[in-house]
């Protein structure tokens, strides 16, 4: 009787473990960002990108309903793929788009916008990287869509898609 | 004494050089601990501080501003959580979702011994 209340505990032991993998199989084991939906961006000061001048991202973002921050670098290639949707969306929309450059030089970002166009209605700059880890952000391309209240009501990592910004006029209108 | 004066200089200014540079090492041994603690989240495997990565590096650079300006160990984790979540942090909060992670150890151990004590000393 004793002997098989031990094995029978053995066998449960491996059962509750063998479970327990089990059901870790299936889960997706890489990093997804948790929801930011509805934080507070972290307020951020800059300069801008061509007049040198000081900005306080409060000041820009409450000045209009809605504002996209992009994150780009001249050197990150889906940056340049994604380009074109900006244009787009600047040229149909009256959405206030601020650039972010991420980690650039400058000569390289303004050749950068020369030859595929300015879709930002200011460019601030983040030598170092640390104004974007601030934000949230893990990298290029990426991106907050905020209201006047700097809440943000969306956030795209990774280049943004045709839907992306199907859904981003949504919202906006 | 013109000798005397410039001896006293150089040591003076020696000493100086030195004190600097201990409280250079002081903030990056403090960056080393925290970055020590916190996951790349943007490469597999590896922690802040072990990463080469964009990521990895700006945010030493973001932990060593804070230390400077003042910041505890565990501000400076309150607010990255605050920004990237728990999986930041290697070490997990203890919480409901977690309990028997926690808690199942415990069991085993005082299971195990409670086994011993009954070999031990009932038998």
């Amino acid at each position: 009787m004793k002997k098989n209340i031990f094995y029978l505990s053995i066998l449960l032991f491996f059962a509750f473990i063998f479970t327990i993998f089990y059901a870790g199989l299936d889960k997706p084991n890489f990093y997804k960002p948790e929801e930011v939906k509805n934080k507070i961006l972290e307020e951020f000061t800059s300069t801008e990108l061509f007049s040198n001048k000081q900005f306080n991202s409060k000041d820009i973002i409450e000045k209009n309903n809605f504002t996209l921050i992009n994150i780009w670098s001249s050197w990150c290639i889906p940056c340049r793929s994604e380009h074109a949707i900006l244009m787009t969306l600047s040229e149909k929309t009256d959405l206030n788009i601020i650039g972010l450059n991420y980690k650039d030089k400058k000569n390289n970002a303004i050749k950068f916008l020369d030859e595929l166009g300015d879709p930002f209605s200011k460019n601030l700059i983040d030598p170092d990287g640390i104004i974007s880890i601030s934000l949230g952000a893990y990298g290029v391309p990426e991106s907050f869509l905020l209201n006047n209240k700097s809440r943000i009501i969306r956030k795209y990592i990774g280049p943004l898609t045709s839907d992306n910004i199907s859904e981003i006029i949504k919202i906006i209108q | 004494m013109m000798n005397k004066i410039k001896f006293i200089l150089f040591i003076s200014l020696f000493i100086l050089c030195f004190q600097k540079l201990t409280v250079a090492n002081n903030f990056s041994s403090e960056v080393d601990k925290i970055s020590k603690n916190l996951r790349c989240l943007i490469c597999q495997g590896q922690s802040v501080y072990d990463s080469q990565s964009d990521f990895a590096i700006s945010m030493k650079l973001l932990i060593k501003n804070k230390i400077e300006n003042g910041e505890t160990e565990d501000q400076i984790y309150d607010y990255l959580k605050k920004q990237y979540g728990e999986w930041i942090v290697y070490d997990p909060e203890f919480d409901k979702k977690n309990l028997i992670l926690w808690g199942f150890p415990l069991i085993l151990f005082i299971f195990g011994g409670l086994l011993i004590y009954k070999k031990v000393f009932i038998n």
